[in-house]
């Protein structure tokens, strides 16, 4: 993965630099010694790592103003950073950046169950806001995997969706407003307890914008109260189409489920070898989960297991109770882990029309054999939002790039049928370089363009987004 | 000017030296005397795919004729976009492109979200007349920036869209109403206690004295909720008309400015409350309390109110419209503009 050629002059004034740092920040709160800042040289993109310059972690907002006032007054890179859980390197510092953690903003700050929103500072761990409203039947809806790690601030930059988005949406959908910081140091109030704020909908264009137009410190999150009970159905098929398109005719028989997730065999085979599941042996496996009162649960599930038999499924298993509701989400939970027990993996993220599932599932396994490298399937299969793993040896000379070479394919293959490169990870570095695939000259300028009014001088995580040549003029 | 075809529109913007006013169905009213650019030329559905809860339109799509189709497929655009023609007395029919620039959501925002959040895709001619496209048509996107979400409610002052794409959902099968008679100083509370309940609750207004809730969804799982909402509110289920409520028909016709103003919920009954003191003659609550409609006499400030939230002067002509941003945001906002509309052409009069 290229990375532009760090500043030798910021890099030579280091010393300089974390002395202002630490003029403005508590004890502790700046760290500069190589051993130290080694757990902030990556993110989840485990394959790329840089040092930076210092990291930095400020407790308030005020403290990060004054710190990118700093930086912004020395010309200074910033790469903010939530838990350092992304996918796709949003979060990868380079040599000549001060990597500005969020982890010590974890407080909550306000809760009003009678207008429905939390405030929490930026830092707080996603599964922990709902920790914070859960004993008074209240719930934060985004459910990305990492959500016992992610940080909220993480989920903004990127927009996390997880599996229940079919039904609540993504952050986007759940953001009240937010907190932020220019690169300038100036403090922005965008949205608030209320639904419009009039004017762009600025905190629209924040949220996916990977930490490059502002640092946010707080943010004002909408709360449900939590549904009466959930429970999933698992059907299993002998044919990923006939599973796919059992999906579709679920959609439009007016039912939603608040999960649809699909696993293919790999997946399945790799799922059976790592936890006891104990799923069927098939092709493809669905885990459908509906929400609502005992009786509504069982009126859904009635529904969907009528729309099922009529494809033939192999097995078709609905839970009885808790017990088995959580044998269900069991496998699906350990996917992941699963196959990192085989061996490294490659996890994409692309969207599909739900309607191409059977075309994008028979290119991707033709693909495989190509390679020669194994692939398995696991996703939310309601909207379309694809995560094939690609199985690669990090050991192996070559393996990696590879194994990059082949997601590419898969990605473009996904741009292709209608749908596009990143459904809720993110661009980061890892994605960069094929937004040509998606967007032309025009469509990128006017996203740079965006960035030039927030951050002109592109010190906010500027390596990111877009590709390297097309930002290249601008971060200077 | 009504162009034909997008490429068309793309000539018209590049060739345009002077201010334009983009009007879809022409619900909303220009104060000047710009050349009009009509987008009617732009229409039709251009994909709709029911097993995907997808469509995509050109913007000058009549609203009607695409809730026609959807209703037909048992589908529907879950914002519940409003028709605001009668009150502004005009006669108009809604494009789909106007529902996007101006956000138009109804009742429904309080579940399922405004009109940013089911739409997924756009296409639109930038000031300068470059095409551009964000988003797309699939309902998990984060590959780049959100402009889709920059573009709704952005009124036509950063682009005029020539093509829109949303997520829909299924069509509720049966709808019920719980009513709860009562003065509006304790609906706010009211609402509140019903969206707290399990109840999945996607309409909670107040006019008149009556406060009512809206269950939708599955017949038998209707029938339930509403039963349960009933009790635990001490209410009744009755008839209520949402699209009243949805479109603000009740003030249709009457003399007077008509006001919209967006607080927090629980703010909502109290700031009725001062705006009725500051001479406000109707008042109507949506969004559990957040939202109000508010009828005052023409000319007559109601920003004067002390609340903290977003006040717009929908009808009337002796105030602004948009209320003023604070520093920060209008700077931003204006460099925003000046991105999209180098020529400053786009709808001088809104935004501003």
């Amino acid at each position: 993965m290229q990375m532009p050629v760090a500043n030798a002059e910021i890099i030579a004034s280091k010393a300089g630099i974390v002395a202002r740092l630490r003029n403005l920040l508590p004890d502790g709160a700046v760290i500069d010694d190589p051993v130290e800042t080694k757990v902030y040289e990556c993110d989840a993109l485990s394959a790329y790592r840089c040092a930076p310059l210092a990291v930095v972690l400020p407790a308030s907002t005020a403290e990060v103003a004054a710190v990118l006032r700093a930086c912004h007054e020395m010309k200074v890179p910033v790469v903010p950073r939530g838990s350092g859980t992304s996918l796709a390197g949003g979060a990868m510092p380079t040599a000549d950046s001060i990597i500005l953690g969020v982890a010590r903003l974890d407080k909550v700050l306000e809760t009003d169950y009678e207008n429905r929103f939390i405030r929490v500072q930026s830092g707080r761990t996603n599964l922990s806001v709902s920790g914070a409203v859960e004993s008074n039947g209240f719930f934060y809806a985004p459910d990305p995997s990492s959500q016992l790690a992610c940080a909220i601030a993480g989920n903004i930059a990127m927009n996390s969706g997880g599996a229940h988005c079919l039904k609540y949406g993504v952050t986007t959908n759940n953001l009240l407003g937010v907190t932020m910081v220019t690169m300038a140091g100036e403090i922005v109030e965008l949205g608030g307890a209320y639904l419009d704020s009039g004017g762009y909908d600025l905190l629209g264009l924040v949220c996916g914008s990977e930490g490059q137009l502002g640092v946010v410190t707080e943010a004002t999150l909408r709360i449900l109260a939590k549904p009466e009970g959930a429970r999933p159905v698992l059907i299993g098929f002998d044919d990923n189409a006939v599973a796919g398109a059992c999906v579709s005719d679920i959609i439009q028989a007016g039912v939603l489920p608040v999960a649809i997730e699909f696993m293919d065999r790999p997946i399945l085979e790799a799922v059976a070898k790592f936890v006891d599941a104990g799923y069927p042996d098939a092709e493809a496996l669905l885990v459908i989960e509906v929400e609502g009162s005992e009786a509504e649960i069982n009126h859904q599930l009635a529904l969907i297991t009528k729309i099922a038999q009529r494809h033939n499924p192999v097995e078709i298993r609905e839970s009885r109770s808790a017990a088995e509701s959580a044998n269900i989400w069991k496998g699906r939970k350990a996917a992941f882990g699963a196959m990192g027990q085989i061996n490294d993996y490659m996890c994409l993220d692309g969207t599909i029309p739900v309607s191409q599932l059977p075309l994008v599932l028979r290119r991707i396994s033709e693909l495989s054999k190509e390679y020669g490298l194994d692939v398995g399937n696991v996703f939310h299969a309601g909207d379309g939002n694809m995560h094939p793993l690609i199985l690669y040896d990090a050991n192996k000379p070559g393996d990696l790039e590879k194994c990059e070479d082949m997601g590419a394919e898969i990605l473009k293959l996904c741009v292709e049928v209608g749908g596009c490169l990143t459904g809720e990870h993110g661009v980061g570095i890892e994605k960069r370089d094929l937004m040509y695939e998606q967007f032309n000259g025009d469509d990128l300028e006017i996203q740079m363009a965006v960035k030039d009014v927030f951050d002109p001088e592109w010190l906010l995580n500027p390596a990111k987004v877009f590709p390297l040549d097309a930002s290249e003029a601008r971060r200077g | 000017m009504t162009p034909s075809s997008e490429k068309e529109l793309i000539q018209v913007m590049a060739d345009a030296s002077g201010p334009l006013n983009i009007v879809g169905g022409g619900t909303w009213q220009a104060r000047n005397n710009a050349e009009p650019l009509y987008t009617s030329g732009l229409s039709g559905v251009t994909l709709y795919e029911p097993e995907a809860l997808t469509l995509v339109a050109k913007a000058g799509t009549s609203l009607a004729e695409i809730e026609i189709l959807l209703a037909k497929n048992g589908q529907c655009l879950p914002f519940e976009p409003n028709n605001l023609a009668a009150l502004q007395g005009v006669k108009s029919t809604p494009t789909i492109g106007g529902v996007v620039a101006t956000n138009a959501s109804g009742p429904r925002r309080i579940s399922a979200g405004a009109c940013r959040d089911s739409l997924i895709g756009v296409r639109f001619v930038d000031g300068s007349g470059t095409v551009i496209k964000n988003g797309g048509r699939v309902m998990k996107n984060v590959t780049g920036y959100d402009l889709v979400k920059l573009m709704s409610g952005s009124f036509g002052t950063l682009g005029v869209l020539s093509e829109v794409s949303f997520k829909l959902l299924p069509a509720a099968q049966a709808s019920a109403s719980v009513l709860v008679v009562e003065d509006e100083k304790t609906c706010a509370a009211t609402m509140a206690r019903a969206l707290g309940s399990p109840f999945d609750v996607n309409g909670a207004g107040h006019v008149d004295g009556v406060t009512a809730l809206r269950v939708e969804g599955l017949s038998g799982s209707v029938a339930y909720r509403a039963t349960a909402l009933a009790k635990l509110l001490g209410g009744e289920i009755g008839e209520f008309d949402w699209q009243v409520l949805r479109d603000v028909q009740a003030f249709a016709g009457q003399e007077g400015d008509v006001w919209r103003f967006s607080v927090k919920p629980s703010d909502g009954p109290v700031l009725a409350a001062e705006l009725r003191r500051l001479g406000a003659q109707q008042i109507m609550f949506d969004w559990a309390g957040g939202l109000l409609w508010v009828l005052a006499p023409s000319g007559m400030d109601m920003r004067k109110a002390k609340y903290k939230g977003h006040a717009m002067l929908l009808r009337g002509n002796a105030l602004p419209v948009f209320q003023p941003r604070p520093a920060v945001i209008a700077a931003l906002e204006k460099a925003l503009r000046a991105k999209f509309d180098p020529k400053n052409i786009l709808n001088p009069d809104w935004m501003t």
